[in-house]
């Protein structure tokens, strides 16, 4: 979903960098409370990751392909605000260095493709915490389904930076309907990129899925009354 | 497993998917590209070089390790050190 340079014209490129630099100040205060020595090391893995998974592009219509954002999958794994940091790192490496994604289009990249996953990968997870039972094997089937859902939204929201800034005169109700069909589309795929990462790392080290802390924080309260009795 | 290995493993998987995988992987436009074409808007793109000459098994392990560095150098500055509390 990479916006290249001429789709949304000056005025709203310019108000989406402003956003993005938003974002990603608030991103490099509060990611913080989120990183510590033995978490910060996962966050330079997720972002590579990420970029190494966004080059497999798969079928998902009559030609057409689709990759995985990576949102919902870092927010899950090293939390929220350091997911945005991830994600934005990936895409300003893919603008600068491989032409992938307009410069002028930067931050409508970073707040589509980063925050927006982000964000409602993160609320659709915290959501089914609060709503499933609280154990480990729910994690991962609820990071699937935050990533499955950020996708079309993020599809929605270009169509609404499209409708306020787009350079093109086009029929917006048919844009709407092609750009949610296809991204849903891919983020079936972006659901199962998500539950199996999250899964692996959830069977090896669970400690180091943010996503996970409240879970295992739980478990402690449980175990800790019987070993003291 | 230690910490240092899921990282190594994990970027190990990395390297392999953007050395190797990514051959294999669907060279048709993706989602957004599809829709400018099928839309009209397609030839509004304003397109520019790849500075590596775009993407491929050499530059997509370059890639990595240069989000890998960039990411890892952020994440390590912004981090909380161990001696400060928690909350």
């Amino acid at each position: 979903m990479h916006v290249p340079d001429g789709f949304l014209d000056a005025p709203t490129s310019a108000a989406t960098g402003a956003v993005a630099i938003v974002c990603v100040g608030t991103a490099l205060v509060r990611a913080r409370k989120e990183l510590d020595d033995r978490t910060a090391p996962m966050a330079g893995l997720v972002a590579a990751f990420i970029f190494a998974v966004q080059m497999l592009n798969f079928p998902v219509a009559s030609g057409t392909s689709g990759h995985l954002l990576g949102g919902a999958l870092a927010a899950v794994l090293v939390g929220p605000w350091t997911g945005v940091l991830c994600t934005s790192v990936v895409f300003l490496v893919q603008c600068l260095l491989f032409a992938d994604g307009g410069i002028t289009a930067l931050g409508t990249n970073i707040v589509l493709m980063g925050v927006t996953t982000v964000a409602v990968g993160w609320i659709v997870f915290r959501l089914l915490q609060v709503l499933l039972p609280k154990r480990l094997g729910v994690v991962p089937v609820a990071a699937g389904i935050g990533a499955f859902v950020s996708v079309p939204v993020a599809a929605a929201l270009f169509v609404a930076l499209y409708a306020v800034g787009g350079t093109a005169d086009i029929a917006l109700d048919h844009l709407a309907t092609a750009m949610v069909g296809v991204h849903t589309l891919i983020g079936i795929g972006e659901g199962v990129i998500t539950f199996l990462a999250v899964g692996a790392i959830i069977a090896v080290r669970p400690d180091l899925v943010y996503g996970a802390r409240r879970v295992l924080a739980r478990r402690e309260l449980e175990i800790k009354p019987q070993v003291v009795a | 497993m230690r910490t240092r290995w899921v990282v190594l493993v994990g970027l190990g998987v990395a390297v392999l998917l953007a050395g190797v995988v990514s051959v294999f992987a669907s060279s048709a436009p993706d989602g957004l590209t599809k829709v400018s074409q099928d839309h009209g808007f397609a030839h509004t793109e304003e397109t520019r070089d790849s500075v590596v000459g775009g993407y491929g098994p050499v530059t997509g392990v370059v890639g990595v390790l240069v989000v890998l560095a960039l990411a890892g150098g952020v994440t390590y500055v912004v981090r909380r050190r161990r001696s400060e509390p928690t909350e």
